[in-house]
C-alpha cells in the first residue's frame, strides 16, 4: 500500500491552513505568505538527517559481522562460509579488478533491461491510465485484468515468454514490464481522477473540451502521484530485470543476476554477495533519481503534505 | 457593452441576449425548481431577476438551495422546471474555494479563464496584469498558490473572473473559509469593484452582515425546498465606507432579516 501514501495525501492540498491577511499594501502583505524555511534551520536539518542513516547503516555492518563470526553457527548452526564477512566480500568482488568488470558489465545489462523495460511500462501504463480515467465503465472493465497480471507468477508463463519473445534480451524486458505496470497505470489513473470538483467546474463553464481537460488540468494536477508511479515501478524494474534474468539466460548480455548464479554455482559466495550489493545500489540509485526528478518537475508548486 | 473577444460558447436554447438597457434584467429565474436524481428538493418554484447594477444576495438555512441557484443560473446545472435568462458568454462564476490550479503561478491562474475563451496570449497577459493590480496583488504575479494566504487566494480567484470582464457576477459563498477581518477586507474590494463596474451581481452567504453590507437587494429563503419568503431593499449609497457595519440603521437591517431568517428555518 506505499504507493497509495503520498497520492492520497496530495488531494489534501485545499485544506488550507488560512494565514490572518495583511493591510493591502505590498509590504505587509508579503509577511502573510508563508516565510521561506531559515538557512540555519535547514542546516542543522541536514546534518540529522545524514547522522541516521549513516548510524543504521554502521549498525548494519557490525551486525553482519557479528552473524558471520558467531551467529551463523551458535544462532542458526550453519557454517560461517554461507555468510561471509563484509570485509571479505569488499576484497574479493570490487578490490578484484576481474571479478569487479564483471559485475560491472553485468550491472550495465541488468541496467539497459531494466531502463527499456521502463520506458516501455511508462507509455504504455499511462496510455492505460488515460483511457481508463475516461468512464468508470472503462475502468472497472480493465482494473481485474491489471490485478491478474500483477499476480501471475513469472515462472508459470516462462514456457509462452520463451516461445513469443526468445530466451534472451527480449523476454527479460517482458518480464520487467510486467512486474512494473501496476504502480503507474494505479498512481496515475488515481491522479486523473481525483481533480478537485469544483476546478473540473471551472473548465466546464467555459466548454473546455475533454482534451483541454486533460492537458490543462487532469496531468499536471496528476504529476505528484504521476511521479510516485515512477518511483516505485522503477525499483521493480530492476528486479524484473534480475528475476528476468533468473529464465532467460540465452544471448552474450549476462545480467547481474547471471553473474551472481554463475558465482554461487562455482560455490564463490563472497563475490555473489557483491553481486548483491552492487544490485542493490542500482535499486537504491533508480529510487534516488526518480524522487530528484519529481522535486525537480513539481516541487515548485506541489504542497507536499508528509513531514520532510 | 464592452466588445470583449467572444469564444465559441454557443448558448443553451434557454439563453436569450440581453438587451443593453439598464432596465432590462441580467439574469432571470423563471418558475425554476430543482429536485436532485437522489430525491432531494432543493428548490421550489422560484422567480426573480437581477438587473444591471443590483447586488442581490441569497441568504438561508443550510441546504436551502442558494447555491443550486448559482448552478443553474451558470448552467452547471440544468433545472427540473422552469428556465434562466442570461447570456452565459457574461457570467462569471466566484467558488466557495479559490480553486486556484496549484501549478500555475498567480499570474497564469488569472489568466486561464481567457486562456480557455480563447483568448489572444498579449490581450490576456495584459489583461491579467490590470486584474491582478485591480485586486491588490501587484508584485505577485510570479508566486505560486502554496506562497499566499488564504484571502490573498481569493483575491487572485476575483482577478480570473475579472479579466473576462463579466456582466453578471455569481459568488457561492466566496468568502466563508477565511477569517472575519480578512473577510471584511474582502467585502470592501468587492464593494468597490462593484461601485467600478456595476455588473449584476448574485451573492450567496451565511453572514447577515456581509449581505447587508454588500448588496442591494437581500432575499431570505427557507429550509429546503427552499423558496422566497423575504426581500429587503438596502437603500445605503455606494461607495459603502467600512463604518456603515456600525450605523444603526445598518443593525436595525440585519436584525429584521435575521428575524425573518430565523423563522425561515422552522
Amino acid at each position: 500500500m506505499s504507493d497509495f501514501s503520498e497520492t492520497v495525501g496530495h488531494a489534501h492540498h485545499d485544506a488550507d491552513i488560512l494565514i490572518h491577511e495583511q493591510a493591502p499594501d505590498l509590504e505587509l502583505q508579503l509577511d502573510a505568505a508563508p516565510p521561506p524555511p531559515s538557512t540555519a534551520r535547514s542546516r542543522k536539518g541536514m546534518l540529522v538527517s545524514y547522522i541516521g542513516p549513516v548510524v543504521v547503516f554502521l549498525l548494519f555492518v557490525v551486525f553482519w559481522e557479528f552473524m558471520h563470526r558467531w551467529g551463523m553457527r551458535h544462532l542458526l548452526d550453519k557454517r560461517p562460509q554461507l555468510l561471509p564477512s563484509p570485509v571479505t566480500v569488499i576484497d574479493k568482488s570490487f578490490l578484484d579488478a576481474n571479478v569487479r568488470h564483471q559485475l560491472i558489465a553485468g550491472l550495465g545489462w541488468t541496467s539497459y533491461a531494466a531502463f527499456i523495460g521502463l520506458a516501455i511500462t511508462i507509455v504504455i501504463g499511462m496510455l492505460l491510465a488515460i483511457v481508463m480515467a475516461q468512464a468508470v465503465w472503462v475502468e472497472r472493465s480493465i482494473y481485474p485484468y491489471l490485478v491478474a497480471l500483477q499476480a501471475t507468477p513469472v515462472l508459470a508463463i516462462v514456457p509462452i515468454i520463451y516461445s513469443v519473445f526468445g530466451g534472451g534480451m527480449n523476454s527479460r524486458i517482458y518480464v520487467c514490464v510486467m512486474i512494473s505496470i501496476f504502480p503507474i497505470v494505479t498512481n496515475t489513473l488515481f491522479g486523473l481522477t481525483s481533480v478537485d470538483s469544483s476546478q473540473h467546474d471551472l473548465f466546464t463553464l467555459r466548454n473546455a473540451s475533454t482534451f483541454t481537460r486533460l492537458f490543462k488540468l487532469q496531468f499536471p494536477a496528476a504529476m505528484p502521484s504521476i511521479f510516485t508511479g515512477f518511483r516505485i515501478s522503477a525499483g521493480l524494474a530492476v528486479i524484473g530485470a534480475i528475476v528476468g534474468e533468473q529464465f532467460f539466460r540465452e544471448g552474450e548480455k549476462p545480467g547481474i543476476g547471471i553473474v551472481m548464479e554463475q558465482f554461487r554455482q562455482k560455490l564463490r559466495y563472497p563475490q555473489m554477495y557483491g553481486g548483491l550489493l552492487i544490485a542493490s545500489l542500482l535499486g537504491i540509485a533508480v529510487f534516488f533519481v526518480f524522487n530528484a526528478l519529481g522535486k525537480l518537475v513539481v516541487g515548485h508548486w506541489y504542497e507536499s503534505t508528509r513531514r520532510t | 457593452m464592452a466588445a470583449s473577444t467572444q469564444g465559441d460558447m454557443s448558448a443553451p436554447t434557454m439563453v436569450t441576449q440581453m438587451t443593453d438597457s439598464a432596465s432590462a434584467p441580467a439574469l432571470r429565474f423563471n418558475g425554476v425548481s430543482m429536485v436532485y436524481p437522489d430525491g432531494t428538493h432543493a428548490l421550489r418554484e422560484t422567480t426573480f431577476d437581477v438587473r444591471p447594477g443590483e447586488f442581490v444576495t441569497v441568504v438561508g438555512p443550510s441546504g436551502c438551495g442558494k447555491s443550486t441557484l448559482l448552478k443553474i443560473a451558470s448552467g452547471l446545472n440544468k433545472p427540473t422546471t422552469g428556465s434562466v435568462d442570461v447570456d452565459r458568454t457574461k457570467v462569471g462564476y466566484v467558488f466557495q474555494d479559490a480553486t486556484l490550479l496549484q501549478w500555475r503561478t498567480v499570474q497564469r491562474n488569472v489568466e486561464l479563464l481567457a486562456e480557455l475563451q480563447g483568448m489572444a496570449k498579449v490581450e490576456r497577459r495584459q489583461r491579467a496584469e490590470e486584474t491582478i493590480r485591480m485586486v491588490g496583488l501587484g508584485g505577485f504575479e510570479s508566486k505560486y498558490p502554496k506562497q499566499l494566504s488564504g484571502g490573498m487566494k481569493m483575491r487572485a480567484s476575483l482577478a480570473r473572473t475579472l479579466v473576462l470582464d463579466p456582466k453578471v457576477f455569481l459568488f457561492d459563498e466566496p468568502f466563508g473559509a477565511v477569517d472575519e477581518i480578512t473577510r471584511e477586507r474582502l467585502n470592501d474590494e468587492v464593494i468597490s469593484l462593484f461601485g467600478r463596474e456595476r455588473f449584476a451581481g448574485l451573492f450567496i452567504t451565511h453572514s447577515i452582515s456581509e449581505a447587508v453590507f454588500l448588496s442591494t437587494r437581500v432575499i431570505v429563503m427557507s429550509a429546503r425546498p427552499g423558496r422566497i419568503v423575504a426581500e429587503f431593499a438596502i437603500p445605503f449609497d455606494y461607495p459603502r465606507a467600512p463604518e456603515l457595519r456600525f450605523d444603526p440603521r445598518f443593525a436595525e437591517l440585519a436584525g429584521q432579516i435575521s428575524h425573518e431568517l430565523r423563522g425561515a428555518h422552522s
